[in-house]
């Protein structure tokens, strides 16, 4: 594997620190603060093409490989962990599903909207019974003449409530239980369909967490995504792909905390002589950024072979793993460099310590990705 | 190695006290982000304000494993009241009691070990953390007065105190050498309490500045001896250190619990979560860890009581159970799944709340510092 990035990645790269370092980082403790990535934001990463990056140009995308984007969701989270996972939902878990399993004419109506940042999309996988086991899925999808009538309550859903398109899992055959789900595309406006409540999160303040509520919500049958039973498959091929954008946005949290540690350690004094002057200080700093470069050294690999076409899902459980643990680290670390200074708001990192955090529980906590990631071992 | 009997009747105390009266109000302490003015008033009430001092001075005359345990059991529900208490018990009260003069003990001592009046400790400036001794705080002598100008910073309790006790620099003598201790009123002419900080958690206890613009001060408020001011706070600082240890403990104790608790009553894959082997190794792991901090908590309190020297001890409980807290806390989230990260639920307040117990009070460094130089006597 080269790990020597091409011009046009290098471009992408540049491009999207650009935008971050300029628009996301001056105001990631205001969004934070309003609980809100705003609308202009989401409508300048559009135009910049970062809401479909891998959706090919003739349908509204950027026509991107996934390392340009892994690297483009990790300048991004750098600056702001929320709006990172705003975008990396919307491009692999619901762009990816589209490209990988829609029909042309579903692909059409859906991702130039969703690419162009016309539509926001959502995943909508959990339930309160279906977290880890996540083919323990409750929510039926009836077929009723030309429709699907849809029963059941999805939580967690990032981007719920500012969705307009969502990939919904729900069961079209119970008793053949992980094999009986079905994938379906639902419009906000569809009767039946409501959003429930927000959650209120320890970090990653300003990305929409939300209830779904369906109630005899009905879906138009074409709207149904490849064929019935196929809807775990389609789950979790997404999340391969999600897994290497939750493990970019990993690295630029860490990367993040690295850079504010290292600031702060060469201007704060103490016994007459900056922080970095000291061997347990140099010590720390060297093991961070060991770690936040074994990270993204991972996430580069598990999309590169993705790029190639050939398995990634091991790889990218093992990025995704190893990145979200690190990052929590490292910003822990990052954290105790401020001192009394790093608990305070006034500062950046006790931010980036909650937001990592979640890193290591959604799109498949440490412990699903261990079981995929010996799954693969053991095959 | 094991509790007394009066240890543990203690302890159901507190406990029954903490179950009844603080567990239903602590998720709003801290969302409301406003001094437990209740709850401590009823902790006061029970002596708890004033655990280890004599009764003859208001306190409630126990060994210091009791109080480590009232510490524990508070912090097992409500960290910001766990750290109210600790600091106001082992910051603001201990030096007067150790180093005042008998008048100084009877004046002060008494209404703040009944929790009539709070105490906050004055240590930490903007360019004085680990560094204490960079105090830049001047007292200057003025007849039969002292002068005092500078700030402080990061002080807990500092807007509800009445009695506070602070370090300035007294003398020309360099480093260390030359800074004392003195005892301040709240309504003193040049005392001010600054801006409040927003903290990541703890946000029921109050954290805030003081100033001091020429603030005149009797020179009977000078405490101890005049010089000996850095020598009087490691002092404090080593009773302080079992406290923040015991503040830690009582955090992962209760993680622990909810964790165990989550573990039996989530199903997923068709069982309790505890059924896997993965689940079962990470509780086992955070009750090695709690108990071990339990531990060596314990043993500094005990040495304390024995009258032995125990800085080492106390650094290593601190440093140890504040360690351990945050990696218990980590886990038990981590049991909890997405569930852990939301607001309705304590995990993630634990994981905040215990967050800061590796820096109040001597951060990890300079525990590591402070024990490394005992060993290396």
């Amino acid at each position: 594997m080269s790990i020597d990035l091409t011009e046009d990645q290098q471009m992408i790269r540049e491009l999207a620190a650009k935008f971050a370092t300029e628009q996301l980082k001056p105001r990631a403790a205001e969004f934070e603060e309003k609980e809100e990535v705003p609308a202009e934001i989401l409508k300048e990463l559009s135009s910049l093409g970062f809401m479909g990056m891998m959706v090919p140009e003739e349908l509204g995308g950027s026509g991107l490989d996934a390392v340009s984007y892994a690297m483009a969701v990790e300048e991004i989270a750098r600056a702001d962990a929320s709006t990172a996972v705003t975008v990396a939902v919307n491009n692999s878990l619901v762009c990816g599903i589209f490209l990988a399993f829609a029909s042309e004419e579903q692909k059409k109506k859906y991702l130039p909207p969703l690419a162009k940042g016309e539509a926001i999309g959502s995943y909508a996988l959990t339930e309160p019974e279906a977290g880890t086991d996540a083919g323990n899925v409750q929510t039926t999808a009836v077929l009723a003449g030309d429709h699907y009538v849809i029963n059941g309550t999805k939580t967690f859903i990032t981007n719920g409530g500012i969705a307009s398109t969502i990939l919904l899992f729900a069961s079209t055959n119970p008793e053949m239980k992980t094999k009986g789900l079905s994938c379906f595309i639902v419009e906000k406006g569809f009767p039946g369909f409501s959003v429930g409540s927000r959650e209120k999160k320890m970090g990653m303040r300003a990305a929409n967490v939300s209830e779904l509520i369906f109630d005899d919500c009905r879906v138009p049958k074409e709207n149904l995504v490849g064929e019935e039973g196929q809807g775990l498959k389609i789950a979790f091929t997404a999340l391969d792909s999600g897994r290497i954008s939750i493990a970019a946005q990993a690295v630029g949290i860490a990367q993040a905390a690295l850079d504010e540690a290292l600031q702060y350690s060469k201007q704060r004094q103490q016994f007459d002589r900056p922080l970095c002057k000291f061997q347990a200080i140099q010590f720390m700093l060297a093991d961070m950024a060991t770690r936040v470069e074994a990270a993204r050294l991972l996430t580069l690999r598990a999309a590169h072979l993705k790029d190639r076409g050939e398995r990634f899902s091991t790889e990218a459980s093992m990025a995704k793993l190893y990145a979200s643990e690190s990052a929590s680290w490292v910003c822990s670390k990052a954290l105790q460099i401020h001192g009394g200074y790093g608990y305070m708001k006034d500062y950046a990192i006790e931010r980036l310590f909650r937001d990592a955090r979640l890193t290591e529980i959604y799109e498949g906590t440490s412990e699903a990705q261990r079981m995929v990631i010996a799954r693969g071992l053991l095959r | 190695m094991n509790l007394t009997p009066e240890q543990t009747a203690f302890r159901k105390t507190i406990r029954d006290f903490v179950l009844k009266e603080l567990e239903p109000v602590a998720s709003e302490i801290e969302q409301r982000g406003e001094f437990p003015h209740d709850i401590i008033r009823k902790l006061g009430n029970m002596g708890i304000m004033g655990v280890n001092y004599p009764r003859e001075y208001g306190g409630l005359g126990l060994d210091t494993v009791c109080y480590a345990i009232a510490v524990e059991e508070i912090s097992r529900a409500c960290g910001s009241t766990g750290i109210t208490v600790a600091a106001h018990n082992s910051l603001a009260i201990a030096p007067i009691y150790l180093f005042g003069t008998e008048e100084q003990k009877r004046r002060y001592v008494p209404p703040l070990a009944r929790g009539e009046k709070m105490g906050a400790f004055g240590l930490t400036e903007p360019e004085a953390g680990s560094d204490a001794g960079a105090t830049k705080t001047t007292a200057l002598r003025d007849g039969d007065h002292w002068v005092i100008n500078g700030s402080k910073c990061f002080i807990t309790n500092a807007s509800v105190a009445e009695t506070y006790v602070i370090t300035a620099r007294s003398g020309d003598a360099p480093g260390t050498h030359g800074i004392s201790s003195f005892i301040l009123e709240k309504g003193m002419k040049g005392l001010k309490v600054g801006k409040k900080e927003n903290k990541m958690g703890l946000r029921g206890s109050d954290t805030a500045e003081l100033y001091f613009e020429d603030l005149r001060i009797p020179a009977d408020n000078l405490l101890g001896k005049e010089g000996e001011g850095f020598k009087e706070f490691m002092i404090t600082l080593d009773g302080g250190r079992i406290s923040i240890g015991s503040m830690a403990l009582g955090i992962a104790q209760g993680a622990l619990d909810k964790a165990l608790e989550r573990s039996k009553e989530r199903v997923q894959f068709g069982r309790p979560i505890k059924d896997f082997q993965a689940i079962q190794w990470k509780l086992a792991d955070m009750a090695v860890e709690v108990e071990a901090s339990r531990q060596l908590v314990y043993q500094a309190a005990r040495l304390k009581d024995a009258g032995q020297r125990y800085t080492k001890e106390s650094a290593m409980a601190k440093l140890y159970a504040s360690e351990a807290a945050s990696f218990v806390t980590h886990q038990a989230m981590q049991i909890w799944g997405g569930r852990g990260y939301m607001e309705d639920q304590p995990l993630e307040r634990y994981y905040r709340d215990t967050r800061l117990c590796e820096i109040g009070e001597g951060t990890s460094e300079i525990q590591r510092l402070v024990i490394a130089r005992q060993l290396l006597r």
